[in-house]
């Protein structure tokens, strides 16, 4: 029951980690090269186009709801497992979230080094 | 730094949220949040050129760096797993390095007018909107 428990926590943390990391990075798409934009009319354009983004505020907010999903789960389970399966899961779902949501072309180069990177960060936060 | 800062806070229980505001007055714990909102920053700059693919494995550079430091400047000890752990992420971001950077098409992105962004969306069907409901679902 425990395992259970820790288990949909992790899931919880990843599904809103991903779901933040979804939305801002198509706010910052919409938003449009941040270098150019800075040229051409200055930084507070930039801060006006981010702020006036429904995406960015609803990303944020996701990230917010992982943060606090992620203090839940450590309650729950141990932090030898919930720290590294969630930092390592969420790398694996946002290579399929961008490809379906996003559009990225995440060709094989891409999934191999998600999945070299999820490894690594499993190994380092365990 | 936060996790310095807040040992040197102490304790925060729910009866006594003051702790909280205390907490953010010490120095610490304020260059923690300053250096946190840097990064984000930083991480919203680069999405807006590259993508999320290509981002977020660069942004676990920050694991190697941290376990570096742990190494060098606090002299503690890193075990044969981490090194291994260094190495795979390490490996991963030279992968999608060498790749380009960014991939995918947004029509709707930094749109000079919106007639242009209307002919953007026409010349690629659903496909901006289909975008934005995926995102937002």
């Amino acid at each position: 029951m425990r395992h259970l428990y820790t288990w949909s926590g992790i899931l919880i943390v990843v599904f809103f980690s991903v779901v933040g990391d979804i939305l801002i990075a198509r706010a910052m798409k919409q938003v449009g090269d941040v270098h150019a934009i800075v040229r051409r009319s200055g930084v507070w354009t930039v801060v006006g186009r981010v702020l006036s983004n429904s995406n960015f505020f609803l990303g944020v907010t996701a990230m917010a709801v992982a943060f606090f999903s992620l203090l839940f789960a450590l309650s729950w389970g141990d932090v030898s497992l919930v720290a590294p399966a969630a930092a390592s899961l969420t790398f694996i779902g946002n290579a399929f979230a961008a490809k379906i949501f996003l559009h990225e072309k995440v060709d094989r180069r891409r999934w191999i080094a998600a999945v070299l990177v999820a490894a690594g960060v499993a190994l380092l936060a365990g | 730094m936060l996790s310095h800062g807040m040992k040197q806070a102490g304790n925060i229980s729910i009866h006594h949220l003051q702790g909280v505001i205390l907490a953010i007055l010490n120095p610490w714990v304020a260059v923690g949040i300053v250096l946190l909102l840097a990064f984000f920053a930083s991480y919203m700059n680069a999405l807006s050129w590259a993508d999320l693919t290509y981002v977020l494995p660069a942004t676990s550079l920050g694991y190697v760096l941290l376990a570096l430091v742990a190494k060098f400047a606090l002299h503690e000890q890193v075990s044969p797993m981490r090194w291994l752990g260094i190495a795979l992420i390490s490996g991963g971001v030279g992968f999608v390095a060498g790749g380009p950077a960014l991939t995918a098409q947004h029509p709707d992105a930094n749109s000079k007018s919106p007639l242009l962004a209307k002919e953007a969306r026409s010349g690629v069907p659903g496909h901006a909107s289909a975008a934005s409901t995926g995102a937002e679902s």
